[in-house]
């Protein structure tokens, strides 16, 4: 179960707006799908070792050689707003 | 000469290499009717071959909307990538190219790749060929959709827990996602990075191991990538002698179609009438998978997708100040399913619940990897349906989002244990395809593909009605 106050602090923590509508339907959702997945609590996981990676790969490090990176330009391509040679955003702090 | 466009990808190959056939005259073929396509696969068809020559001989690839290409769209099925134009293209995609498959067209897929039939893509859905009122499946269901149309040769899909596999069975057309590491993920735009694989989807088997054989490389750009298996050798065997398949007794059949059953007990039949032995094996965590699935995948996504903030590309929504701009991009660029995933993943990573689901969820991952492992002591692969039932409607399950994850019962064990499986056209249920899923031990590609291609043979599935 997750109730309106968790959707809203966890939509906070990922950043996300969401609508007054969006809400709702996020409540009884993620609520039937948490029913489910809260089958893995049965599970006995005594002394199991978590997996991060699934298949073994040991050293795979690379020569610590630099290497050219992009462009600045290229990389400005994409980018909705650009000044002084970086990325442009809004102010920290709202403007009155 | 018969139709061009009747030449599996490995004929065409054969008939350029052989000069009975022009890679201009190929390429032409399929890019016209790429830009005649009706069901909304495609969201970008090339011009021109930007490669010819190699072994590859120049059979154009459609290619998912999800790898970046250099200079061409990779929207990843997203408006937050509306008309985004990388700067470089995917290693996988690169490697392709070197060996002579040009880029002919970019395929229609689930937004970043997530679900199971194609209608979470914000380019609107695409129509599966065998009944136009229904899904191909997903996410890889633009791929999916152009093999089975004859709209393209073959196409590159990603699978995260049975996106190239469940699209392919439910378009009558082969499709395998290698061993986690053996194809390089640089360049592919993220879902879940422990968990996706890149993969071929084409209209045999065949075609599959000339493919797959052109993607696996080591790449200093992905520190996962293992290169390996070295060698993938097209496939020849008609037998399956002494071959021992599993069929696991811990999955649950209910839900199963009936039709889809009965295609899977009448191929393991032929398997045994071809030499091979039927043997129950035991996968007692398998059926935690899809639980364990929906806490991992959403927790890497929700990890991935941060860097989607509006400040160095896609969409931007301004909202005041900085934090607005954030949550008001994410807000306007992110579909219903993506912010699902983005919401499930977060709280599944927040504080005081971590241990209770991720923790979990990599403790069940081992001990589905451990089924795994044991049962290949006793069995060379197991089988499965691919996915429980044919193509639903579209808009049927679109207000279930958990019916929706529940098509990926059958794929997301394997994906959990990273090991390889492909899915075979398995012969009609009530008119549309159904899958079967062959997997085995990590890197025994070239196993899978020799016993898929006996089982072809001796199935017989023609996917000709579709390809127009």
């Amino acid at each position: 179960m997750i109730d309106r106050e968790q959707v809203l602090h966890v939509a906070r923590l990922a950043r996300l707006e969401l609508s007054e509508d969006e809400v709702g339907r996020m409540t009884t959702e993620l609520s039937k799908i948490l029913d489910h997945i809260e089958k893995i609590g049965e599970l006995d996981l005594e002394g199991v070792p978590p997996t991060s990676h699934v298949v073994e790969v040991t050293g795979a490090l690379r020569a610590d050689v630099p290497r050219p990176s992009l462009p600045r330009e290229v990389a400005f391509e994409n980018a909705p707003d650009i000044a002084d040679d970086g990325f442009r955003v809004p102010s920290p702090q709202a403007h009155a | 000469m018969t139709q061009v466009r009747d030449l599996t990808a490995a004929q065409a190959a054969d008939a350029v290499r052989d000069g009975k056939l022009s890679a201009t005259e190929l390429f032409d073929a399929y890019r016209d009717a790429a830009a005649a396509d009706e069901l909304n696969a495609y969201l970008y068809v090339a011009e021109e071959p930007n490669v010819s020559g190699g072994d590859l001989h120049g059979v154009p690839l459609a290619v998912k909307d999800l790898f970046c290409t250099k200079g061409v769209i990779s929207q990843s099925g997203s408006k937050i990538l509306e008309g985004y134009k990388p700067p470089y293209t995917a290693t996988v995609v690169e490697n392709l190219e070197k060996a002579g498959a040009p880029l002919l067209g970019k395929t229609n897929q689930d937004e970043f790749a997530m679900g199971s039939s194609n209608e979470n893509s914000a380019f609107g859905p695409v129509q599966n060929p065998w009944d136009r009122e229904r899904v191909p499946g997903g996410s890889s269901g633009g791929s999916a959709a152009a093999v089975a149309a004859g709209t393209a040769p073959w196409a590159l899909g990603t699978d995260t827990g049975g996106s190239i596999r469940q699209p392919a069975a439910m378009c009558g057309i082969v499709g395998l996602k290698p061993t986690y590491g053996a194809v390089s993920r640089f360049g592919m735009i993220a879902f879940a990075s422990s968990l996706d694989q890149a993969g071929p989807l084409t209209r045999d088997v065949t075609d599959a191991a000339l493919l797959l054989g052109h993607m696996v490389s080591k790449d200093p750009c992905d520190a996962t990538s293992i290169g390996r298996p070295d060698e993938i050798a097209l496939p020849r065997s008609h037998k399956l002698d002494g071959i021992r398949l599993g069929r696991p007794d811990d999955l649950s059949t209910e839900g199963v179609e009936p039709g889809v059953m009965e295609a899977y007990e009448r191929t393991l039949k032929l398997a045994e009438d071809l030499g091979a032995t039927i043997e129950t094996c035991h996968l007692p965590h398998a059926d935690h998978g899809i639980s364990a699935y929906y806490v991992i995948a959403p927790a890497e996504a929700s990890s991935n997708l941060a860097r989607f903030d509006g400040v160095r590309y896609g969409l931007r929504s301004n909202g005041g100040d900085l934090l607005s701009m954030y949550t008001h991009t994410r807000h306007d660029g992110f579909g219903a399913e993506v912010k699902r995933r983005i919401m499930l993943g977060t709280y599944a990573l927040s504080s005081g619940y971590y241990d209770a689901y991720y923790g979990r969820a990599q403790r069940v991952r081992t001990l589905i990897a451990t089924d795994f492992k044991q049962a290949f002591e006793n069995v060379d692969f197991v089988v499965t349906p691919t996915a429980p039932t044919t193509a639903f409607k579209i808009g049927e399950l679109a207000d279930d989002p958990l019916a929706m994850y529940l098509n990926d019962y059958f794929t997301v064990p394997m994906s959990l244990a990273g090991i390889p499986a492909i899915s075979i056209p398995n012969g009609l249920s009530d008119g549309r395809p159904t899958g079967f899923q062959l997997a085995g031990p990590a890197f025994s590609e070239s196993r899978i593909l020799d016993a898929a291609y006996a089982l072809e043979q001796a199935i017989g599935f023609d996917g000709s009605e579709t390809r127009k």
